[in-house]
């Protein structure tokens, strides 16, 4: 049995609503895989069809190779889930809740207590077991939720904001817990923060408006991110030259240059933003340009976007056509 | 079966930590006791408690459904249904769970009561024949208001409307309907008259156990509990 995640093709309709479009992606055995996405984008409706707890309108997921609609009770035996906002019965004690859950998991009745210590450990909540869960904080709930997950050791881990609520150092202990989980499970974790996954994941799936709108490997989504960089140049025109405009315009007509940007830095050097038209790489004709027109060149360097302009950029988006209908 | 029992007994357990459950037995057990007190237990009556069977079935009309209204909707209200529902259980499970948990505690419940026969053993000679036979037409009678009552449970978040919406349903059967069955014209009369509750309660209370009676009160409370799981169910195709 492989711990695999499919998603093929999935649309979710809230009466008329349309909360999840036509997606699909996948999530490998092992991997830690982000799934990332502005607030209301989808991402808990997903998560909610991969756990069994309602359907799609339309389309196909798979976890570990059992159908989510058709096989529903071996996809939840094989999913350990923490809901957004982690439920919790508040008048149960935290060891109580967790062999209760053990037991809901079907972890054998000799087994339940060693499993239950297992996660108390893991999740740091040894010195919380006899508390009723009512009179937690949200840091401790969140662990509760974490080992709850955790309890009859799945395949897979779905987790809905785990790391949402906590303080810095608990984030810090999670991302860390979580990262360590990776090595025997599949994980996949949404947030609508990327540092926060970016720092936890190998991979990462962007959604906004129910749309997959990007996915793959973190270093694959940033080598792609280098193709549409832009290029910046500090050059000076010498006493009495060209003006800026001129520099910038000179720039701009260099074979594979796009759109063209300048600022002045001081000591009457100037800084140009070159933006390559398509996949062009102007640089070599850029560096003739400063050569042939004698003026002075002190650096040339490739900027591509981050991560966090990227996903950004995907947000921005998502508000802009949000607010289309409006205008 | 051993996950019904499993979530059956964290049910009974949560039954018990909750103040608005104790507030519904304290509740029962002064009325009922008011009335055992007025109509059963006086020098000269018989040694029975035919009266007390009678008034507990409207009594619980009101208190089974203060009972039963958080057991659905505070799971749909704090979100913990989704927990429940991911783990690997079916619908029909957690519905049967929350059934036998609700039932055991309306059980509980009515043990206090047995001290009306041991007072009635006391000062007379009770026959023990009706009174046993009661009983079992109020265990019948519990798990079909209960079973009602997790339907009302199951149609809201909101406790409050779940009560009231059980309490209605209740008191169509057994008081409203009873009452337009006289009012109608006659073939409809014994239609309405065998489908209200008090037609098949009433026999319990004197000592008759007639099977067609259980069978009554078994059919209501599976079907109200089928209802139950197609509501859990509707999630999928809302």
């Amino acid at each position: 049995m492989s711990a695999k995640i499919e998603v093929d093709d999935l649309t979710k309709y809230y009466g008329r609503t349309l909360a999840l479009d036509q997606a699909s992606f996948t999530v490998e055995e092992g991997r830690i895989v982000g799934f990332l996405g502005p607030n209301g984008a989808g991402k808990s409706t997903t998560l909610r069809i991969l756990t069994g707890f309602m359907p799609p309108t339309s389309g196909q997921a798979r976890v570990a190779d059992h159908d989510v609609l058709a096989e529903g009770l071996a996809v939840r035996r094989a999913i350990g889930y923490m809901p957004e906002n982690v439920p919790l019965y508040p008048e149960m004690r935290v060891d109580e809740y967790l062999a209760f859950r053990a037991g809901l998991k079907e972890v054998p009745a000799g087994k339940r207590r060693a499993a239950v210590d297992r996660v108390v450990e893991r999740c740091w909540l040894t010195d919380m077991r006899r508390r009723l869960i009512g009179q937690l904080s949200k840091g401790f709930r969140q662990r509760v939720g974490l080992a709850e997950a955790l309890i009859a050791d799945p395949p897979v881990l779905i987790l809905d904001e785990p790391t949402i609520g906590l303080d810095p150092a608990q984030i810090q202990a999670v991302r860390e817990l979580i990262r360590s989980l990776g090595e025997k499970h599949t994980v996949l974790l949404s947030s609508h923060i990327l540092p926060e996954v970016e720092k936890t994941c190998s991979h990462l799936v962007i959604i906004a408006q129910g749309r997959i709108a990007a996915a793959g490997s973190v270093a694959e989504l940033k080598a792609g991110l280098a193709e549409s960089s832009r290029i910046v140049l500090e050059v000076h025109p010498g006493e009495g030259g060209e003006g800026p405009a001129e520099v910038a315009r000179a720039l701009g007509q260099v074979g594979g240059a796009g759109r063209v940007t300048h600022e002045a830095v001081g000591g009457g050097w100037l800084q140009v933003a070159v933006q390559p038209a398509g996949d062009a790489d102007p640089r070599e004709g850029l560096h003739h340009m400063v050569t042939q027109r004698g003026w002075r060149l002190r650096e040339m360097r490739r900027e591509a976007p981050s991560l966090e302009e990227l996903y950004v950029r995907i947000t921005a988006g998502e508000t802009a056509a949000a607010e289309r209908p409006a205008a | 079966m051993g996950k019904v029992f499993l979530l059956a007994r964290r049910e009974v357990a949560s039954y018990f930590v909750s103040p608005i459950a104790y507030v519904a037995m304290a509740l029962f057990l002064v009325i009922s006791g008011f009335f055992f007190a007025l109509s059963d237990f006086r020098p000269g009556a018989p040694a029975a408690m035919r009266s007390i069977f009678d008034i507990m079935m409207i009594i619980l009309v009101f208190v089974l459904p203060i009972i039963t209204m958080r057991a659905l909707s505070e799971e749909q209200r704090s979100g913990t249904i989704e927990t429940l529902l991911t783990a690997p259980v079916t619908d029909v499970q957690v519905v049967a769970a929350k059934f036998l948990g609700s039932w055991v505690f309306f059980l509980a419940v009515l043990a206090p009561t047995l001290l009306y026969v041991a007072l009635l053993a006391a000062f007379g000679e009770p026959d023990v024949g009706p009174i046993a036979s009661g009983y079992l037409g109020l265990a019948l009678l519990g798990a079909a208001y209960v079973a009602v009552g997790l339907f009302a449970s199951s149609l809201t978040q909101n406790q409050v409307i779940a009560a009231v919406t059980g309490f209605v349903i209740l008191l169509v059967l057994a008081m409203v309907g009873p009452w337009l069955g006289t009012l109608a014209p006659p073939p409809w009369r014994n239609i309405i008259q065998q489908a209200a509750i008090r037609t098949h309660y009433i026999d319990f209370t004197q000592g008759v156990v007639d099977v067609v009676h259980v069978i009554y009160f078994v059919v209501l409370t599976v079907y109200a509990l089928f209802l139950t799981v197609k509501v859990l169910e509707s999630r999928r195709w809302r």
